[in-house]
């Protein structure tokens, strides 16, 4: 307990650190909430929040990927404590964002959601990432995790491939300009290069030469 | 010629206008000819954008700045001169102008309010090329030409689903050819849009898709027909610049990438264009880009549409119709051709 970073390793900073993520993953879609109410969304508001819960949710995706390069860089165990806890937000977000395709774009119409879905490819895509995002957030429960014992880690590796059946759901809704699926596009690519091997040890390298050993990289 | 057709249109004017408000108008003419008279000598000289009370009874609306000219053209307007269904309530002003498809500011729908204010429309010109028997450069009056104003109440369909009812101030397309005299040869028009990245941030992208000048084309018959319609207004001012001033084409039967804004050329041609869109993405913009429900976009199904301002709790998705609901007027420009092949 005599170590610089024990602080931050307090239980109950990490547990606050927790809340506070869950906060702002409320708070976030709260706010475009706010600027629908008071007007400031425009004149096509179930657009707009399906589009913001579709960023949202690839965000939020992004950032789940960001995590175990984070830890690894940084040591703070805090970053894979709510790595479950933001893959089941990405999911939600991904709720929404179908749930505002479904009341807003086709007014809960049925034979536009089959027509949709059988011949649209952005569609299929987006369902195919949405079903898999669903499968996941099913199975990250604590007890799901015990559950599936070794077969939870394989299938949690579909995440790579959730994203980039989004990253191709977005490609095709592009129009006129690259450049806004381009950002994201290159910061998954960054995030796979950190995990690719030779990067992946250098990471955990750059933390243990610097002197501030821990327990967090043994365990993955 | 010019000066009969103007004689023919004050007549319809007579039909339809109380008398009082016809002398008015008649006196205002007189008026103006005066001054315009006087005022030649230095009018070119002080031909700088000036703020006119929005017309037409949009006094509540921000009358932005118009030319001299413009300001002028206003007290003579047709008001109403084509007015939509019943159902059709017109969209805001703030929404016709803060939700825009203009890529050259920009793939947002709010780009064009932010970036496009400082675009310089004043003086603007179009060059008139082609098959005409009298091209040259026009200054923007000069297209107008003698036309009176005209507003006209349409229906706007995007192809990205939504729509919109516009209250557009311009001049039939077809006054402006008839003037420049079509050739024989010509068949298509060609519109092309301005092309300058400097005060067009859309256009800087290194990513973006659309090779720049921003292009659209008519059939000939298209271009004549009288609901085509050169729009220098909306709202009973000038265009605002997020609507692609100041001069723009609509074409309310079609998808609305079809309305070319900014307009500084207009060709007449002896071969079909090529437009942007259909440059891009041949298999999901067609030339004719009609309105159609029954012809899906790969991407957008065309049966309904989002009848901007849309709430969350009621939104309001009406069904699409054919030629947006011109049908009558347009549908014999079509006959004996497969709508599904020619999209
Ligand atoms: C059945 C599933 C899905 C449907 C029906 C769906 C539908 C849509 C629609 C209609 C759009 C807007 C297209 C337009 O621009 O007109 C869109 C955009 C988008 N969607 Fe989805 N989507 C689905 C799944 C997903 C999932 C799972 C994600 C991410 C986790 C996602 C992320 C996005 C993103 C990032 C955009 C682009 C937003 C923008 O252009 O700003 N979608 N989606």
């Amino acid at each position: 307990m005599s170590r610089p970073g024990s602080l931050l390793r307090h239980p109950r900073l990490l547990l606050g650190f927790r809340i506070v993520v869950f906060a702002l993953a409320i708070a976030w879609p709260l706010s475009w909430a706010c600027r629908v109410a008071q007007g400031e969304a425009g004149p096509d508001p179930g657009r707009y929040l399906l589009l913001e819960f579709g960023i949202g949710a690839l965000t939020l995706l992004l950032l789940v990927l960001a995590l175990t390069p984070l830890a690894k860089l940084t040591g703070w165990p805090g970053f894979g404590l709510v790595r479950r806890q933001l893959g089941v937000w990405a999911f939600v977000y991904a709720l929404a964002h179908f749930a505002c395709y479904l009341l807003f774009i086709i007014g809960l119409e049925p034979a536009l959601l089959l027509a949709d879905l059988s011949r649209r490819p952005y569609i299929i895509v987006g369902a195919a990432a949405l079903l898999l995002l669903g499968l996941l957030a099913a199975t990250s429960p604590r007890a799901m995790v015990r559950r599936l014992k070794k077969r939870w880690k394989p299938l949690h590796r579909m995440v790579y491939l959730a994203l980039a059946l989004v990253l191709l759901h977005f490609f095709w809704i592009v129009r006129a300009d690259l450049g806004e699926w381009g950002r994201y596009a290159l910061i998954a690519l960054g995030l796979m290069l950190l995990r690719w091997p030779p990067l992946a040890r250098r990471l955990g390298g750059w933390r243990r030469a610097s002197g501030a050993g821990t327990e967090v990289n043994r365990r993955r | 010629m010019l000066i009969r057709r103007r004689e023919h249109s004050h007549a319809l004017e007579h039909e339809v206008t109380p008398e009082r408000l016809y002398r008015d108008y008649r006196d205002f003419r007189r008026e103006r000819r005066r001054v315009l008279a006087g005022a030649l000598g230095f009018g070119a000289a002080c031909a700088l954008p000036r703020a006119f009370a929005a017309a037409g009874g949009y006094e509540d609306i921000d009358p932005g700045s118009a030319p001299d000219w413009f300001g002028q053209r206003l007290g003579d307007a047709r008001w109403k001169a084509v007015e939509p269904g019943p159902e059709d309530r017109l969209t805001p002003f703030d929404d016709v102008t803060h939700y825009n498809n203009f890529y050259e500011f920009g793939s947002g729908k709010d780009d064009p309010a932010r970036y496009a204010g400082g675009l310089v429309t004043e003086p603007w010109s179009v060059v008139i090329d082609g098959e005409v028997a009298r091209p040259g450069r026009l200054a923007l009056e000069d297209v107008i030409g003698e036309s009176r104003l005209e507003e006209r109440i349409y229906r706007l369909r995007c192809v990205e689903a939504w729509s919109m009812v516009i209250p557009w101030l311009g001049v039939p397309l077809a006054d402006l050819l008839a003037r420049v005299e079509p050739t024989s040869k010509a068949r298509f028009v060609r519109f092309e849009s301005l092309h300058d990245p400097e005060q067009m941030p859309g256009q800087r992208s290194r990513y973006g898709l659309i090779d720049w000048p921003y292009t659209e084309g008519l059939r000939l018959d298209e271009a004549m027909h009288p609901l085509t319609l050169l729009a220098v207004g909306l709202y009973g001012r000038s265009l605002p610049n997020q609507n692609g001033a100041p001069l723009r084409l609509v074409v309310p039967w079609k998808y609305g990438f079809k309305g070319a804004k900014s307009i500084v050329r207009i060709s007449l041609t002896d071969t079909q264009p090529s437009t942007s869109w259909q440059s891009l993405a041949p298999n999901e913009y067609g030339f004719y880009a009609n309105v159609n429900p029954k012809v899906d976009h790969p991407r957008w199904s065309q049966a309904s549409e989002r009848r901007l301002p849309s709430g969350l709790f009621r939104p309001n998705l009406i069904e699409t119709r054919m030629f947006n609901g011109y049908a009558d007027q347009v549908a014999s420009l079509y006959q004996g051709m497969d709508l599904k092949a020619d999209y």
